[in-house]
């Protein structure tokens, strides 16, 4: 039969030299190349004392915006669900009251908002569909966790803190954009 | 009618034959597509309406085979009958399409940009009239008009700054309802849709004002920031009604009816009934019966795929089947070992809120009992 491409190369059945039978040449070569490694930088970053820095466009985990007043700007208006490819964001919409006025930006607002990080890959379609700059992504991962009921986000695990009353983490959760390390 | 002499009139270089005394714009819908101007006051099932809001304009190129000079200036095709010969321009008349361009940017000019809270968003036709015929930015850098809010009732939620003042519901009240109750007051830039005393609008029939308006001016209050039509399921079902046709259009989450309306045709007018009228809705109909057992199913209805309502994925008969769990089927029987319930965890559509039961619009208390 022949052979379907002319790559295939026989096995070699020559018998082992004298220098190759003598085998600790061969094993110390090896434990040379091993051992020079010792004096190499060191590539292992000490997570988490220590970070690499995230790229600027980097996509993690999501962040639901708030106003200068600390009023949440999302209005429920579906556009982020309808562009999720994964189908991982819902929500239910209410209409704020008289009194409410400080807490929401618009008439309408979500009353509950859920991401599915179990769903997301991460794409991002969600923050450029938002009319409202009301959904970022921001420069953290999603925590590891046994159960996936910890990956359900409700509007709790989602929305900046306020910067009315905690602006220490309003700043902190607004991420910097230059790297997290240094050096 | 004796006189069905048949005038041949040329749209866009396509001819067709239609009776004397119709109207360009009902000549080219008979072609349809995108030949066809578009409307946003001229409403064909409401006598009256038509000539205000200047969309539809078009260039008559030549006036007829008798007098083939053309017509001077643009014509409001809605009002405008076609003559024998007569040659339209509607898309192919750059002319038509600037001005189409500068219309809607006055029609903008005081309408606020809310679409995200705004209910219409998605079946609006101001929304797809700017898409595809307006301009990117705005001009305009002063405050828009804002009103005194009106509140008419349990039912219809009127937004004063949305409207484009069309008339189409002042022609519905006064057409299908016994009284109407509401009208335009004031004039020019203060001129608004409301009731002179406060009052609300509960006429039999009066719903119908919220099919018609074009924008959401008029929106159904039951319906009221449940849900963004996009993710309802919208079926065709009928009840044996003593007051309307009875035939509507579902929307529904689920097996929840969040919203009854009239069926629309593709120029986003209310369908005609068999007995060829049109199948205008009571209100019974419209706000009551919020049940699916009220209902007679009978399918899923046909949206335009280049519309967003079709992109919650119910076409065909899928949202008609309920899926199977077929885990133990394709296991020989065997349990899954572990199974999240994502009702357990998820605080949306709790099974135990059913918004659609509440009257008006979802309020913070209405979701505190559900976790």
């Amino acid at each position: 039969m022949d052979a379907l491409t002319n790559r295939a190369q026989a096995v070699g059945r020559k018998p082992l030299s004298l220098w190759e039978r003598l085998y600790l040449p061969a094993i110390f070569k090896g434990m040379a190349i091993t051992f020079s490694h010792i004096f190499r930088k060191q590539p292992t970053i000490r997570y988490p004392e220590q970070k690499r820095p995230f790229s600027p466009v980097f996509r993690g985990l999501h962040v639901l915006n708030r106003d200068e007043e600390g009023r949440e700007r999302c209005t429920a208006c579906g556009l982020c669900a309808v562009a999720c490819p994964a189908e991982a964001i819902t929500m239910e919409a209410a209409e704020r009251l008289p009194e409410e006025k400080g807490l929401y930006r618009e008439e309408k607002y979500a009353a509950k908002y859920e991401i599915n990080m179990l769903r997301c890959i991460f794409c991002g379609l969600c923050e450029e569909a938002c009319p409202k700059d009301a959904i970022y992504l921001s420069e953290t991962f999603a925590p590891s966790n046994f159960n996936r009921q910890g990956f359900i986000y409700g509007k709790d695990d989602l929305l900046i803190p306020n910067p009315k009353t905690d602006p220490e983490g309003y700043e902190k959760a607004k991420g910097r954009k230059e790297p997290t390390t240094a050096g | 009618m004796a006189d069905q002499q048949l005038v041949k009139v040329t749209i866009d270089n396509i001819s067709i034959e239609v009776p004397a005394g119709t109207t360009i714009l009902n000549a080219a819908r008979k072609i349809g597509g995108e030949v066809a101007p578009p409307a946003m006051c001229y409403y064909s099932k409401l006598q009256g309406s038509g000539g205000k809001c200047r969309t539809c304009l078009v260039e008559v190129s030549k006036g007829s085979e008798k007098d083939p000079r053309p017509m001077p200036k643009l014509v409001a095709s809605c009002r405008t009958t076609v003559m024998d010969g007569m040659e339209v321009k509607n898309i192919t008349s750059p002319k038509v399409l600037d001005m189409r361009a500068g219309v809607v940017e006055f029609l903008l000019i005081n309408h606020p940009l809310d679409c995200p809270v705004c209910d219409q968003a998605g079946e609006c036709h101001l929304q797809d009239l700017s898409y595809e015929h307006g301009k990117e930015g705005t001009r305009y850098e002063f405050q828009r008009r804002i009103f005194k809010k009106h509140d008419i009732g349990p039912y219809i939620q009127l937004h004063m700054t949305r409207c484009i003042l069309c008339y189409r519901c002042v022609f519905t009240a006064d057409q299908l309802t016994q009284k109407r109750e509401h009208g335009v007051l004031d004039r020019g830039d203060h001129s608004e849709i409301a009731t002179f005393i406060e009052k609300s609008l509960d006429n039999d029939f009066i719903g119908n004002v919220i099919d018609v308006c074009p924008v959401g001016a008029l929106t159904d209050r039951t319906f009221r920031f449940k849900n963004r039509v996009w993710f309802l399921k919208p079926m065709d079902a009928h009840r044996d009604c003593p007051s309307c046709s009875g035939k509507v259009t579902l929307w529904n989450r689920g097996d929840e009816v969040y919203r009854v309306t009239a069926r629309k045709d593709e120029w986003g007018e209310v369908e005609d009934g068999p007995d060829g009228k049109p199948a205008w809705i009571c209100n019974t109909c419209r706000f009551d019966k919020k049940k699916t057992s009220d209902w007679v199913i009978e399918g899923p209805r046909m949206i335009n795929r280049h519309s967003v309502i079709s992109a919650n994925h119910y076409q065909g008969k899928v949202g008609m089947i309920k899926p199977t769990e077929i885990f133990e089927a394709v296991h020989e029987g065997r349990k899954p070992k572990l199974l999240m319930d994502i009702h357990k965890v998820s605080e949306v559509n709790k099974p135990n809120v059913e918004l659609s039961k509440i009257e008006g619009p979802a309020h913070a208390k209405d979701f505190r009992g559900a976790k």
